[in-house]
């Protein structure tokens, strides 16, 4: 069937993040308003601007067996371990075609990060120049490339209706859910694995990414560093994860008898075309994409009780932000619980889309909006809004509740995505 | 000094273990790299590499496709390591 307009929903989540292994423990960590930012005591770190990171709280060394490990870069062995976690969860008991509820043919993976494999790519430098050509990996390319955690993943589970990376830097991750939802609303595909992930956590990018002014110097207080809207945040602490949901037709979910978390209604996209790395500081972009959302989808403002925001915890982007919530929303917004999980797993770069949309999801099926942590001084800009502080908070308990998942890009690259109680 | 036939297969039997994860007892002589010891195209290069270092030998890319199993790749070190 190649319908034009189907309805999409989710069916499984799955995530490895600086709070936990698995989704579950995730979540947990969120609403206890845990912080995942821990020093980085490595020595390659000493000389460091920037010596604090959100790394996975679970090496992926331990889960995946050391043969296949060494054949992927970290950010693949990370999607491979939320995919793998999102596959069971949607109830596939086996790889797609071995499992008779789905058809390979009509299975997708669109799973992306930001930067693709650098420590891989760094890492082969480094022998290059210490042991010679001879001994650089031959698996080197198929672990640096982009678009290696899609296709592992898409071997994993069979996908052969396509398998995609777009790559729009932090935006990367929510950019891949948009993906995987037009590919089942235009007929391309009935079930898509989608996500994001990252691992960069290496002295390079740190030190380009201190250089930049982008990253929060606070190395005494590593647990405090990440502060959306907090008065004196200075900077993003940097965070590795990943986090995939399973996507499907609601017809195919209905007729494998699946679970479903929630309708993905759609997406919003723009481009602020206003500079390389600063944000369009009065949130117009943003503003296009959240008015795109609308525009695309049946989505009505006053549905929507929860915002997982972008708010990585710069000056600019966080203000901006809010400045386009009410711009599009107006007085919709005093109704929207708007959260900055980041608070707590740090930056996942292109993972964060992933790992926010497990989080949005988790949000609005158990009616709970997860707190941002490190306020104490809240910026005055930033209380246009309803920030979640300090604890979690219920969510309306009755009616048909949606949640939008924020994610922004160096580029100018803005999406929205929305999800709603089914 | 050159290595015996049966340190090459044990030498072998390491760099297979380490590189594609197989159990060093599994790597015997009649043993294909590829059909039974899990060692793909990309690997086999990790493989040759690793016997090059350890037993002194060259083993140009132009010979790796001669060498399908543990038995060949004994053969080829016994003839031409240094």
């Amino acid at each position: 069937m190649n319908a034009t307009n189907r309805t999409v929903v989710v069916t499984g989540i799955g995530a490895t993040t600086p709070l936990g292994g698995d989704s579950a423990s995730t979540w947990e960590g969120m609403l206890a308003g845990r912080s995942g930012v821990a020093a980085l005591d490595q020595d390659w770190a000493a000389d460091l601007p920037v010596r604090i990171a959100a790394a996975a709280a679970v090496d992926p060394g331990e889960i995946i067996p050391r043969a296949q490990a060494r054949k992927l870069d970290r950010s693949a062995q990370l999607a491979l371990i939320a995919a793998r976690e999102a596959w069971a969860d949607a109830g596939f008991e086996a790889r797609a075609g071995e499992d008779s509820s789905v058809d390979p043919d009509r299975l997708g993976t669109v799973i992306a990060s930001g930067i693709g494999g650098v420590t891989t790519l760094l890492n082969q430098y480094d022998v290059l120049r210490e042991k010679g050509s001879r001994r650089v990996s031959p698996h080197t390319v198929p672990m640096l490339m982009p678009n290696s955690p899609s296709a592992n993943v898409g071997l994993e589970v069979n996908a052969r209706a396509g398998v995609h990376t777009p790559v729009s830097a932090c935006a990367s991750g929510a950019e891949a859910i948009g993906y995987g939802i037009e590919m089942i609303r235009t007929g391309r595909a009935d079930v898509v694995v989608a996500g994001g992930t990252e691992a960069a956590i290496h002295p390079l990018p740190i030190a380009a990414f201190g250089n930049m002014m982008a990253m929060s110097k606070n190395n005494d207080d590593p647990q405090g560093a990440s502060r959306p809207y907090d008065a004196d945040r200075n900077g993003f602490v940097l965070g590795e994860g990943s986090g995939v949901i399973v996507l499907e037709s609601a017809d195919h979910a209905a007729k494998r008898g699946a679970k479903v978390y929630a309708e993905a209604v759609g997406q919003g996209i723009s481009a602020d075309s206003h500079d390389i790395v600063q944000p369009e500081p009065s949130g117009n972009g943003i503003a296009h994409a959240l008015q795109n959302l609308l525009a695309n989808t049946d989505l009505k403002p006053a549905e929507i009780a929860h915002v997982n925001a972008h708010a990585t915890s710069t000056p600019l982007g966080d203000l901006a932000e809010i400045k386009a919530l009410r711009k599009v929303f107006g007085t919709d917004v005093d109704h929207m619980a708007v959260s900055a999980t980041k608070s707590m797993t740090g930056h996942l770069l292109g993972g964060a889309g992933g790992v926010e949309t497990v989080a949005s999801v988790l949000a609005i099926h158990h009616r709970v909006a997860p707190p941002t942590i490190n306020i104490e001084n809240l910026d005055p800009e930033a209380a246009d809004a309803d920030i979640v502080r300090d604890e979690k908070r219920a969510l309306p308990a009755e009616g048909t509740i949606a949640v939008l998942n924020d994610s922004f890009g160096f580029g100018g690259h803005n999406v929205v995505l929305a999800f709603r109680t089914v | 000094m050159a290595a015996t036939k049966d340190e090459i297969v044990k030498g072998l039997a390491e760099i297979v273990n380490e590189i594609a994860g197989i159990p060093v007892e599994d790597v015997q002589l009649d043993k294909s790299f590829t059909d039974d010891l899990d060692v793909d195209s990309l690997s086999m290069v990790e493989v040759v590499v690793a016997a090059e270092e350890r037993f002194d030998v060259k083993i140009p890319d132009d010979d790796v496709k001669n060498l399908k199993t543990v038995g060949d790749a004994t053969d080829y070190i016994l003839k031409h390591q240094g």
